[in-house]
C-alpha cells in the first residue's frame, strides 16, 4: 500500500472510549519523565546526608537547568524530524562571548546579554538557512557548523578566563525562598518562548512537518520558514544556556568536551522527555524533565557511592534503552516491506 | 584496455577534484616552503594519514549503506586501551601475543551491538551509535578509573607503528594499503560489495531481491568497529600508551574525509579511491595549517587566535564547499 | 456559463500519454462523475485541476477567468478543494489542528485554538462526523474516521469546487450515507462537485452528469440516467489495439500444480484465497486496483507477517518467510514488483549490477563475483530481452521505462525461476515493449514456468492468460477462462456486479454485429 505517512495504515483502529480527559502522547511523555525525575530526586534527597536543603536544591537546579536549556534547544529541530549537533557548540560559543561582553555597568551588561542572545539566534538561523536552502542533511550541516562555532569560540577565548557582571551572575544562580532562580528562568522560557511558539502558525507547522512532510506540503504549510525558525530558536535557547553557564562559572572556556557532552546529553534528554526522534510528537517541557533525569543520574551515583566516572556509561545506557523502546513499533509491522522505506 | 577501464572507473568527478585540491595545496605550499614537495614530508604525511585512513575505511562502508557511525571516537579509545591493557586483563602469558587481536575484537564487539541495534531493532543509527559511544566511554573510564592508563604498548604494537618493514616506508602506510586494498577489492568484486552499494541506493529493492539486508548492515558495522579499534591500536603503539579521549579528534576528520572523497552522505555512491583522496587532503590541510600558521598573520593584525580555530573553521567551510558541489538532495515533492 | 472550464488539456509522462487534448466543464450546483478504467486519465485530470501537476498544454478557467496553478496551495486559494485517495492528514496532530492547518484562525498573532475547535466542530458536523472528537489525535482514529476528517478538512476551506477522488472507498456504509447526504446539500447550495468512484451504484445515486475517459481521451459526456450500466462499461472498455497479443501456445496442462495455495488470509486484506498453477500455465489476477492482488503476491513472496493458510510447492508444504527463502533453489520463485523504481531497481547503479543482482550468488564463488560468468549470463539476458542501452556499465536510470522494466524482468530470469509473479509489468511502458513482454511470457510458459500475472489492463489479461482470477475486497470472486474470458465479464466481475447479466450478453452480441 502506498500509505503516505508512518503512522497511518498500521496504527490500531480502536478508539478510546472517553472523549475528554485524554492525554496526548506528548503529555504522557512529560508526565512519565516528571514522574521518573520525582522518584529519582526523592531518593537522592533521602540518601543525601544533609537532606534537601535550599542549597542542595539550588545546586541541583542550576546544574539541571543548563542541560534543560540545551535540551529544549535540541527539541525544536527534532520535532521537524531534523537534528542539531551544533547545540553544544552554540552553548559554548555563548559562554565564551558572554564572558567577554556581559560586563560593566547594568546598561553595558544588558546590551551584552542581548548581543549573546542575538548571536545564538544567528547561529541557529545559519543552520536553518543552510539546511533548507542548501538542501543538505541536518546531521552533516550541524556537524560542520558546530566545528565552525567552536572555532569561533576558541578565537574569542583562547584560554579559559574572562569575567561576568557579578550582580547578574549572582542573581541568576541564587534562590529566593528556596526557589532557585534558574528554575524561574526555565519557567519563563516555557511561558515566553515555548508556549507562544507552540501556539504560533510556524510552531504548529514544525509539528506538521515532523509528522508528515509531504502531507504538510499538500496542506499548504510554510515548510521552509518553519524549519528556519525551528533552528534559529534552537540557537537562541542554547545561547540562554550559555549565559547561565557563564553566570555559574564566572568565566568562559572553549572546551570541546563541554560542547560534545551537552550535545549528546541533550539528545538523551529529548528522548527521555517523550519527544519522538521521527518528529511530530513531543514537547520542550518533557525535555526539561528529561534533562533533570539525566543530571540526577550523576547525583544518584554519588549518594549510592558508585564511582562517578561511570556517569557516561549510565547516560549511554539510558539513551540506548530510550531509542530501543522506540523500536517496539516494529512488532506491530505486518508487512516486512514496511520496514524498508 | 579492460584493465585501464577498470582503473578509470575508480576515479569519479569528486575523486579527481579531491586529488586536484591536494596537488594545488602542495604547489601553493611549496611556493612558501619548498620542503612541502620533499619525499620525506610526503611520506610523513602519508604516515599520519594512515591512522585516519584505516578508521575511514570502516566508516565509509557504514556511510555507503546510508547510515552513520558516531561511536568511532571511543571505539578508537577501546581499541587502544584494550590492546595496551590486554596484559593486565588476560595475564602476561596471553596478553602480550593477543594484545592486538584483543583490542580489535573489543572494537568489533561494539560494532556488533551497533549493527544489532540499527539493523534488527531499526533504531536510528545516528542516535544508537551516539549512545554506544557514551557506553564505551563509560566502560573505558571505569576500566582506567578515570586516570591516564599506565599500561604500555607491546613490542609488536610499537613495531607496527614506528617500524619500517620496507626501508623508508613506515609500517602504518603498509597497513593502510593492505586494509584499503582489501576494502576496494571487497567493494568492487564481491557480492557483499554489490549489496552494500545497493542497500544505500534502495534497501526495499534489495530486500525484494532476496538479500538479508540486516546481515549486510551488521557486517558493515562490525567492520567499522574493528577498523576504528585498529586505528586505536596503531595510535597506542605510536604514543607507546593509550590515553583518555584518544579518538576524539578523529570523528569530524573521518566523516569529512569520506564526504570530501565524494561518498554520498545518504549512501549508495562513492569510491574507495575517493576516500583515500579525502584522507590525504584532510591530513595535508591540517599539516599545512600548523606549518603555515595563519594565526601569526592575524596576530600581526592584533588578533590572537589559537591554531585550533583555523582547523575547525576551515574544516567546516571545506565540508560545505564540497557538499554544495555534489551533496545536495533532490527536492522531493 | 460553467463555473469551471478546462480546454485542450494534454499531459505526457516521459513518452506515455496520460491526457490528450481533453476538455471538461463543471456547472454550479451539480455533481459530475468521472468514469474510466484504471489509467484512463481521470486521476491525471484531477491532479492538473488541483495543482499537483502542471499540464503540457491547455487552459483552465474559473468563472471565465483564466487561471494557472503552480502548486496545491494556489488551487486551494482559487476555491478548489480535493480529497485524494491517499490521505493528506498529519497523523500526530489533532483533528482540529488538521482541519485548521491551511487557514488557522488567529488572535494576537497566535492560533486561536478555541475558534479553531469551533470551526472543526462545524466542519465535522457538516459532513456528518459529529461523533469525532476534534481534540483526538488523528493516528488514533480508524481509517473510516480519518477519511471523514479528510472530507471535513476540505470542507473547512469553503471550496467552490469540491473533488472527491475515490474518497468513499475507505468509508463504512453508514458514513457513506452521511457523506452523500452532505453532497446533496452542497449541491443544492450551489457547489460544483466532481466525483470519481469505481462503485457504479454510488454514481447512479449521486451524479447529474457523467463523463467517460479512455486512454487519456474523453469518450463522451452525458446526463446521468440516460445510459445503462452496461452501455457505460462498453464505453469504458473501448478498443484500441487488437492483435498485439501473440497466440497462446497450445499446451496440455496435465502436470501436477507447481504452486498450490489453500485458504490464504492476511489481516483483513486477503480473505481465504485458493489457487493453483501448473507448469506452463499463465494465470491472471484481475479486478480493480487495490483489491489485494499486490498483497497476495507479496504474501507468496514471503514478506507478510502472520499470513495464514498453506502453500505447497510441487506438492510439498513450504513456509515462505522471506524473499530470500522464496528465491532459493528449493522454491524458485521470482517477483517482478509493481514499482520498478522503488522496488525493482537501484537506479543510480549500472545495468550490469542491476541485472545480476538477484542471481549474483549463481555467478559467484566464495563470495567473489566471477566476472566471466557474470558477463556471459548478462550477455544472454541482454540478447534474450533485447535490452537497449549505451552499454551495460551505464546507470540503469538512463534507460527508457520499457528497457528498465526489461532489466527488472531479466534480473529475475537470471535466477531461473519456476514460478514467476508479475505485478502490472506493462504499466507506463510503450506498446512495442509491451508486445515483447507478452511474447516473452508465452515463451517462458512454453518452457514450463508457472506464471501469476496481475494486470490493471483487461486486454492484457484476456490476451495473455489461460485463466483469470478476479479479486474484490481481498477475495477471489470469480474465475474466468475460455469463452468466459471477455472484457464485459472481467469488468462486471471487477465491479462485483452479478454474473451472467443478460444485458451484458446483449452488449457482447451487439459488438459482434457492429464488427
Amino acid at each position: 500500500m502506498n500509505a503516505p505517512t508512518k503512522a497511518i495504515g498500521s496504527a490500531p483502529t480502536a478508539r478510546r472510549s472517553g472523549p475528554r480527559f485524554r492525554l496526548t502522547a506528548a503529555q504522557r511523555g512529560i508526565l512519565l519523565a516528571a514522574g521518573i525525575f520525582a522518584v529519582m530526586f526523592a531518593v537522592y534527597g533521602w540518601k543525601q546526608s544533609v537532606g534537601l536543603t535550599p542549597n542542595v536544591i539550588n545546586t541541583a537546579a542550576n546544574k539541571g537547568a543548563l542541560l534543560a536549556l540545551v535540551a529544549m534547544a535540541q527539541t525544536l529541530p527534532i520535532l521537524t524530524r531534523g537534528l542539531d549537533l551544533s547545540v553544544g557548540a552554540v552553548f559554548v560559543l555563548a559562554n565564551c562571548l558572554a564572558s567577554s561582553v556581559v560586563v560593566g555597568d547594568p546598561m553595558m551588561t544588558g546590551v551584552g546579554i542581548v548581543v549573546v542572545l542575538i548571536a545564538g539566534l544567528l547561529c541557529g538561523a545559519l543552520n536553518g538557512v543552510i539546511i533548507v536552502y542548501g538542501r543538505l542533511q541536518p546531521l552533516i550541516v550541524t556537524l560542520a557548523t558546530g566545528a565552525i562555532f567552536f572555532g569561533v569560540s576558541l578565537a574569542i577565548r583562547p584560554q579559559p578566563g574572562g569575567s561576568v557582571n557579578f550582580e547578574f551572575a549572582d542573581f541568576m544562580t541564587r534562590s529566593t525562598y528556596a526557589v532557585p532562580h534558574s528554575v524561574i528562568l526555565l519557567v519563563m522560557v516555557v511561558v515566553l518562548v515555548w508556549i507562544p511558539y507552540r501556539r504560533s502558525v510556524l510552531g504548529r507547522a514544525a509539528f506538521a512537518i515532523g509528522s508528515a512532510e509531504q502531507a504538510a506540503y499538500m496542506s499548504g504549510v510554510p515548510i521552509e520558514r518553519a524549519k528556519v525558525l525551528a533552528y534559529a530558536l534552537s540557537g537562541f535557547l542554547a545561547a540562554i544556556g550559555g549565559l547561565l553557564l557563564t553566570a555559574l562559572t564566572y568565566s568562559g572556556a572553549a572546551k570541546i568536551t563541554i560542547a560534545n557532552d551537552y550535545t549528546l546529553n541533550s539528545i538523551g534528554a529529548v528522548v527521555i522527555g517523550g519527544t519522538s526522534l521521527f518528529g511530530g510528537v513531543g514537547s520542550a517541557i518533557g525535555s526539561i524533565f528529561g534533562a533533570f533525569v539525566m543530571r540526577t543520574v550523576g547525583d544518584l551515583l554519588i549518594v549510592f557511592d558508585i564511582n562517578p566516572v561511570l556517569q557516561p556509561l549510565f547516560v549511554g545506557i539510558v539513551l540506548l534503552v530510550a531509542v530501543s523502546i522506540g523500536s517496539l513499533r516494529i512488532l506491530r509491522i505486518k508487512n516486512k516491506l514496511d520496514l524498508y522505506r | 584496455m579492460g584493465v585501464f577501464n577498470a582503473i578509470a572507473r575508480q576515479f569519479d568527478r569528486a575523486t579527481i577534484i579531491a586529488f586536484g585540491c591536494i596537488g594545488v595545496l602542495l604547489l601553493i605550499g611549496s611556493l612558501a616552503e619548498p620542503a612541502f614537495l620533499s619525499p620525506q614530508y610526503l611520506i610523513q604525511q602519508l604516515h599520519v594519514a594512515s591512522f585516519l585512513g584505516v578508521v575511514a575505511t570502516g566508516v565509509m562502508l557504514v556511510i555507503l549503506l546510508g547510515h552513520i557511525d558516531l561511536s568511532i571516537p571511543w571505539t578508537i579509545g577501546v581499541g587502544g586501551m584494550m590492546a595496551t591493557g590486554a596484559v593486565s586483563i588476560l595475564g602476561p602469558e596471553w596478553g602480550v601475543p593477543l594484545a592486538i587481536p584483543f583490542g580489535i575484537c573489543c572494537g568489533a564487539l561494539i560494532g556488533v551491538i551497533n549493527g544489532l541495534g540499527v539493523a534488527y531493532l531499526r533504531a536510528p543509527s545516528m542516535i544508537f551509535t551516539l549512545g554506544m559511544n557514551a557506553v564505551a566511554q563509560g566502560l573505558m573510564v571505569y576500566h582506567t578509573g578515570g586516570f591516564a592508563p599506565q599500561d604500555r604498548a607491546t613490542e609488536l604494537m610499537r613495531e607496527l607503528t614506528v617500524g619500517q618493514l620496507i626501508p623508508g616506508v613506515p609500517n602504518p602506510i603498509l597497513i593502510w594499503i593492505f586494509v584499503g586494498a582489501a576494502a576496494m577489492f571487497m567493494l568492487n568484486r564481491s557480492t557483499l560489495g554489490r549489496q552494500i552499494y545497493a542497500i544505500g541506493n534502495q534497501e526495499r529493492a534489495v530486500f525484494l531481491s532476496g538479500v538479508d539486508t540486516r546481515k549486510v548492515i551488521l557486517i558493515c558495522f562490525v567492520i567499522s568497529g574493528a577498523c576504528a579499534a585498529a586505528t586505536g591500536v596503531l595510535l597506542a603503539g605510536w604514543a607507546n600508551r593509550s590515553y583518555q579521549a584518544m579518538g576524539d579528534p578523529y570523528l569530524l576528520p573521518t566523516i569529512a574525509a569520506i564526504i570530501l572523497g565524494g561518498t554520498n552522505v545518504l549512501g549508495g555512491r562513492g569510491k574507495y579511491i575517493g576516500t583515500v583522496a579525502g584522507v590525504i587532503l584532510i591530513t595535508i590541510l591540517q599539516s599545512m595549517l600548523s606549518v603555515v600558521q595563519p594565526q601569526r598573520y592575524f596576530a600581526q593584525l592584533g588578533l590572537d587566535f589559537p591554531a585550533d580555530t583555523f582547523r575547525q573553521v576551515v574544516f567546516g567551510l571545506v565540508i560545505f564547499g564540497m557538499l554544495l558541489i555534489y551533496g545536495r538532495q533532490q527536492l522531493v515533492r | 456559463m460553467p463555473l469551471l472550464r478546462m480546454e485542450g488539456i494534454s499531459k505526457h509522462y516521459g513518452g506515455v500519454r496520460a491526457l490528450e487534448n481533453v476538455s471538461f466543464e463543471a456547472r454550479r450546483g451539480s455533481i459530475h462523475a468521472l468514469l474510466g478504467e484504471n489509467g484512463a486519465g481521470k486521476s491525471t485530470l484531477i491532479k492538473v485541476l488541483s495543482g499537483v501537476v502542471q499540464p503540457d498544454a491547455g487552459t483552465i478557467s474559473i468563472d471565465g477567468e483564466p487561471v494557472q496553478f503552480a502548486n496545491p496551495q494556489e488551487a486551494n486559494d482559487a476555491g478548489i478543494s480535493c480529497i485524494f485517495q491517499e490521505l493528506s492528514l498529519l497523523p500526530d496532530l489533532t483533528v482540529a489542528d488538521n482541519i485548521g492547518i491551511t487557514r488557522p484562525p488567529k488572535k494576537f498573532g497566535m492560533i486561536d485554538f478555541a475558534a479553531q475547535r469551533r470551526i472543526a466542530e462545524a466542519a465535522l458536523a457538516r459532513v456528518g462526523g459529529e461523533s469525532i472528537d476534534p481534540l483526538a489525535t488523528v493516528s488514533e482514529l480508524s481509517l473510516s474516521r480519518r477519511q471523514m476528517v479528510e472530507i471535513a478538512k476540505a470542507m473547512a476551506r469553503d471550496p467552490k469546487i469540491l473533488i472527491l477522488d475515490e474518497a468513499t472507498s475507505a468509508l463504512t456504509a453508514a458514513d457513506v450515507e452521511k457523506v452523500f447526504a452532505m453532497l446533496h446539500t452542497l449541491r443544492s447550495e450551489g457547489m460544483s462537485i466532481i466525483y470519481i468512484s469505481h462503485r457504479m451504484n454510488e454514481i447512479a445515486e449521486l451524479a447529474d452528469t457523467c463523463t467517460v475517459y479512455r486512454n487519456g481521451q474523453k469518450v463522451e459526456t452525458f446526463e446521468a440516467g440516460t445510459k445503462s450500466d452496461n452501455a457505460i462499461v462498453e464505453m469504458m472498455i473501448g478498443r484500441e489495439y487488437d492483435s498485439v497479443f501473440p497466440p497462446k501456445i497450445a499446451k496440455t496442462l496435465d502436470a501436477a500444480p507447481v504452486l498450490r495455495v489453500k485458504d490464504f488470509s492476511w489481516q483483513d486484506q486477503l480473505n481465504g484465497i485458493n489457487l493453483q498453477i501448473r507448469p506452463g500455465e499463465i494465470v491472471g489476477l484481475g479486478g480493480l486496483d487495490g483489491q489485494g492482488q499486490k498483497q497476495l503476491q507479496l504474501g507468496l513472496f514471503g514478506t507478510l507477517i502472520g499470513a495464514t493458510g498453506s502453500v505447497e510447492i510441487n506438492g510439498k508444504p513450504v513456509n515462505l518467510t522471506s524473499p530470500k527463502r522464496a528465491k532459493s533453489d528449493e522454491i524458485g520463485m521470482a517477483l517482478i514488483p509493481e514499482d520498478r523504481k522503488g522496488e525493482g531497481l537501484m537506479l543510480p547503479m549500472t545495468v550490469r549490477e542491476n541485472l545480476s543482482f538477484a542471481a549474483v550468488e549463481k555467478v559467484s564463488r566464495f563470495g567473489l563475483v566471477d566476472q566471466a560468468a557474470e558477463e556471459s549470463a548478462i550477455a544472454e539476458m541482454v540478447s534474450l530481452l533485447k535490452i537497449k542501452s549505451d552499454g551495460i556499465d551505464g546507470p540503469v536510470a538512463a534507460l527508457s521505462g520499457g528497457n528498465q522494466q526489461k532489466v527488472v524482468i531479466g534480473k529475475w530470469l537470471m535466477t531461473r525461476p519456476r514460478i514467476i509473479l508479475l505485478n502490472d509489468p506493462t504499466r507506463g511502458i510503450d506498446v512495442g515493449t509491451k508486445q515483447e513482454i507478452y511474447q516473452l511470457l508465452q515463451k517462458l510458459a512454453g518452457e514450463g514456468a508457472a506464471i501469476l500475472f496481475y494486470s490493471t489492463d483487461y486486454d492484457e489479461l484476456i490476451g495473455c492468460c489461460d485463466r483469470v482470477l478476479v479479486m474484490y475486497d481481498g477475495a477471489v470472486v470469480r474465475t474466468l477462462s475460455g469463452d468466459q474470458l471477455t472484457e464485459t465479464n472481467l469488468v462486471s466481475a471487477a465491479l462485483n456486479l452479478p454474473a451472467g447479466n443478460v444485458e451484458a450478453d446483449i452488449a457482447v452480441q451487439a459488438r459482434e454485429i457492429a464488427k
